[in-house]
């Protein structure tokens, strides 16, 4: 057995599930809300990823920083997330809210449209080029935590450290805030909550920018970890969060978080054992195999996740 | 545009719901769809189809003839979605993954690579049915949940399907397939582009004759009433998920027998082929002419494949364009001089504002546009050309140019937000000019692009504007 393997492959799992995470948590507090799966999710995620390259390259790149390097971190962490923020608010107030009252394929196919011109449009300025976050060159990769054989980067940590922070930070707005009690509310029964005096649609917006902001938060994470980004990278966070939010339970915060960690490390393992497994017969391509098996045995199985509780239709 | 709310009453609309039929009957268009409806099914079928059956004889080339190839293949996917989508109201999202399949199998069962030469009777029908049942398979788990999470798992599915077609040894990763046999009907070879496009011409006739029965069947509509309410469907004791699953692998094997038509004709398969973009692409033929209408659904196939044709060349696009925008304000906006006015007032706002930029920043104007076509000698002396604004590799070179595209979009979506038809439309006025701008400095260097971003934006605002398409009949909720 080669433990330092085991180890390094641990912690890929937890970088890339606090990734995958966050991506759930905001699709799980949309679909808790509206009922709605948003499909554009991971596009947010994509274009903060480019918010933040561009604030990098504004404030003189990764070579020489004009600023402290954390502040630089900041800046870019903090520049996605608002600019996620108004695009997730932007896509429910001209996408999603015109048709609250279609039938339920009528958001979804709406949703497709968002998530096909944001790409395009990405495409369309930016190009097919991948683009490098080149975070290496803002903190040394050498420069981490030494445990035994063991070397984490700093940027990981810091990475896997704010993803945790932000879900906290969600953890405590949720349960303890007023708007947490009227997400709560409104998404227990969004007719009763608006008789209850609370504004429905405001309640929504602002569900909407804070799911969209942490998708942007994310989109720079997992730039100063894995560096590249495209203009078609949503697709595969979107679809790994999506996976995530449904393993955990749909709707559920706890559950996401859980389910993002699982998809995270099943997938990091998949990557580094895969090959030994089948023989050399599958190579680490296929990982994305195993989180699709995930998702078919949990929806035989449990459909409602780990967290969630079994849907009772109401008439 | 007022939203109802869910919480205001909504007087008067039970009364307008009730009688939507009856007016429906005394309208012009009412009265025709009645007396379409009325006609024998064949004659249906011989008006529907003669332009396709005639389109050949119209052409010598060869490249309008394998557009017409194309279009059909486009038909046949559109009606085969729209099993899922139109009829039952199913997101498939991994719908493309099945036409994918649907090729692969050709080629496993008549290549020189797989050493095999099956004639088209037998494969055909032995690809549809193993399509359908893959089709089956994958809607299976969300069984229990199907709706939403039918479209996580297809859509996860359709990765999958890329991840092995790219990365396993035995579809030869992105190189493909190359060397497929050409379909042999009855032992006869099919080699001229004439004789695939009845053969493919031949296969859309079945297909919508089969639609077309199976929309009247039992089942047919019994998935009406599964898409209008499920709960209601299923207390008068329909098999929901059963019927669900029925349809989803009808439209998988008919995008199975497109893929077998497919592949022979290209003579090779490969991954790129089967993608998101092709996704998108077929539900936008399905959305615009109007999801549940057989007509709607290949009237819509074939516009928007005719207009990404049209859109290939930069100069054909630019005229598209403008021509695109003049008649949609014609068509859209009420009363007839205000269209007239917003061109003539958007006219005069260019030639001002490129005086203006001329006399202060004249850098500003100092560029030529992308295109050599006529219209843009005169879109020259009217936009703002910055010099080099389009870059080598056919991107914005500028940050300029990037903010305008994004401010742009900004604006039309703040448009849409002013209520007053009047100061809309004064408000029209830049943004048409700003888009011209965009157009002429970021879109047409890349058409390829710019036809993606159009097809994305049409399925959002159709879906606001428009839901039933072209022509699909609208919704009228019964309370």
């Amino acid at each position: 057995m080669d433990w330092d393997k085991l180890v390094q492959l641990l912690v890929n799992g937890v970088t890339l599930g606090s990734v995958y995470a966050l991506v759930a948590l905001g699709f799980s507090m949309v679909y808790g809300i509206l009922k709605l799966l948003n499909l554009a999710h991971g596009d947010v995620l994509m274009v903060g990823a480019f918010v933040g390259w561009g604030v990098l390259g504004w404030l003189g790149g990764a070579q020489d920083p004009t600023v402290a390097v954390w502040l630089v971190i900041l800046l870019m962490i903090l520049a996605a997330m608002v600019g996620g923020g108004f695009l997730g608010v932007a896509i429910e107030r001209f996408a999603y809210r015109p048709l609250r009252r279609a039938p339920r394929i009528a958001p979804l196919i709406s949703a497709l449209g968002v998530s096909f011109f944001l790409q395009n449009s990405v495409l369309l300025l930016f190009g097919a080029n991948f683009r490098s976050y080149d975070s290496f060159d803002l903190v040394d990769v050498g420069v981490g935590v030494e445990w035994g054989p063991l070397h984490v980067w700093v940027m990981r940590i810091v990475v896997i450290v704010s993803a945790l922070a932000m879900m906290g930070g969600l953890w405590l707005l949720v349960t303890r805030s007023k708007l947490g009690k009227a997400m709560r509310a409104t998404a227990f029964d969004r007719e009763a909550a608006a008789m209850m005096g609370i504004d429905v649609d405001r309640v929504i917006v602002k569900t909407f920018f804070i799911g969209s902001a942490l998708a942007g938060a994310a989109g720079v994470l997992v730039g100063l970890v894995f560096f590249q980004i495209n203009h078609f990278m949503g697709f595969n966070y979107g679809l790994k969060g999506f996976t995530a939010a449904v393993v955990g339970g749909i709707g559920s915060i706890p559950g996401a978080m859980v389910g993002g960690l699982f998809i995270g490390l099943a997938e990091a393992f998949s990557v580094g054992y895969i090959e030994d497994l089948t023989r050399g017969r599958l190579g680490s391509a296929f990982s994305d195999l195993v989180a699709f098996l995930i998702l078919v045995i949990f929806m035989l199985v449990r459909p409602q996740g780990i967290f969630g509780k079994p849907e009772v239709k109401k008439v | 545009m007022t939203e109802p709310r869910p919480e205001q009453p909504r007087i008067g609309v039970d009364e307008w719901v009730a009688s939507a039929e009856e007016r429906r009957q005394r309208s012009f268009a009412g009265r025709l769809e009645e007396a379409i409806d009325r006609a024998p099914a064949a004659a249906k079928l011989v008006v529907f189809a003669l332009p396709f059956a005639l389109f050949p004889f119209f052409t010598d080339s060869e490249y309008v003839t394998q557009v017409g190839i194309d279009t059909l293949i486009y038909v046949l996917l559109a009606l085969g979605l729209n099993v899922a989508v139109g009829w039952v109201g199913l997101l498939d999202l991994g719908f493309v993954a099945f036409f994918g399949l649907g090729a692969y199998l050709y080629a496993a069962l008549a290549s020189e690579y797989a050493g095999r030469h099956w004639e088209a009777q037998f494969a055909v029908p032995v690809i549809a049915v193993a399509v359908a049942a893959t089709g089956f398979l994958v809607g299976l788990p969300s069984r229990r949940l199907v709706g939403d999470y039918l479209a996580i798992v297809t859509l996860f599915f359709l990765q999958i399907w890329l991840v092995v077609l790219v990365n396993a040894s035995f579809t030869r990763g992105p190189n493909g397939i190359a060397d497929i046999y050409p379909l042999k009907l009855f032992g006869r070879e099919i080699v001229s582009l004439e004789g695939y496009y009845y053969v493919t011409f031949a296969a859309f006739v079945l297909i919508v004759s089969f639609l077309y029965l199976l929309d009247r069947s039992r089942t047919g509509r019994a998935w009406r009433a599964l898409r209008e309410d499920e709960l209601a469907a299923e207390l008068m004791t329909m098999p929901v998920n059963r019927l669900k699953l029925m349809a989803f692998a009808v439209g998988a094997g008919i995008a199975g027998i497109a893929g077998a038509l497919y592949a022979p004709q290209q003579g090779a398969v490969f991954p790129a082929n089967f993608d998101i973009v092709l996704l998108i692409t077929v539900y936008a033929m399905v959305v615009l002419g109007g999801a549940g209408s057989i007509v709607g659904v290949t009237v819509g196939a074939v516009l928007i494949n005719a207009s990404l044709e049209a859109l290939r060349d930069p100069d054909d696009a630019s005229w598209l364009f403008y021509l695109a925008i003049v008649l949609a304000l014609i068509l859209l906006m009420r009363p007839r001089w205000l269209p007239v006015a917003v061109l003539a007032a958007t006219a005069v706002f260019g030639l001002a504002v490129h005086e203006l930029a001329e006399q202060v920043r004249p850098s500003l104007v100092a560029g030529t546009t992308f295109g050599t076509a006529r219209v843009d000698e005169l879109v020259d002396s009217w936009v703002l050309l910055p010099e080099g604004a389009i870059g080598q590799d056919g991107l914005p070179a500028g940050a300029l140019a990037r903010l305008a595209y994004v401010g742009l979009v900004a604006a039309m979506l703040g448009l849409t937000l002013i209520r007053s038809r009047l100061w809309r439309a004064v408000a029209l006025v830049p943004v048409l000019y700003l888009g011209a701008c965009v157009w002429e400095n970021v879109l047409v260097a890349q058409p390829a692009v710019a036809r993606f971003v159009l097809i994305g934006a049409m399925l959002v605002a159709l879906m606001a504007v428009r839901p039933q398409g072209l022509l699909g009949k609208q919704r009228v909720e019964i309370v």
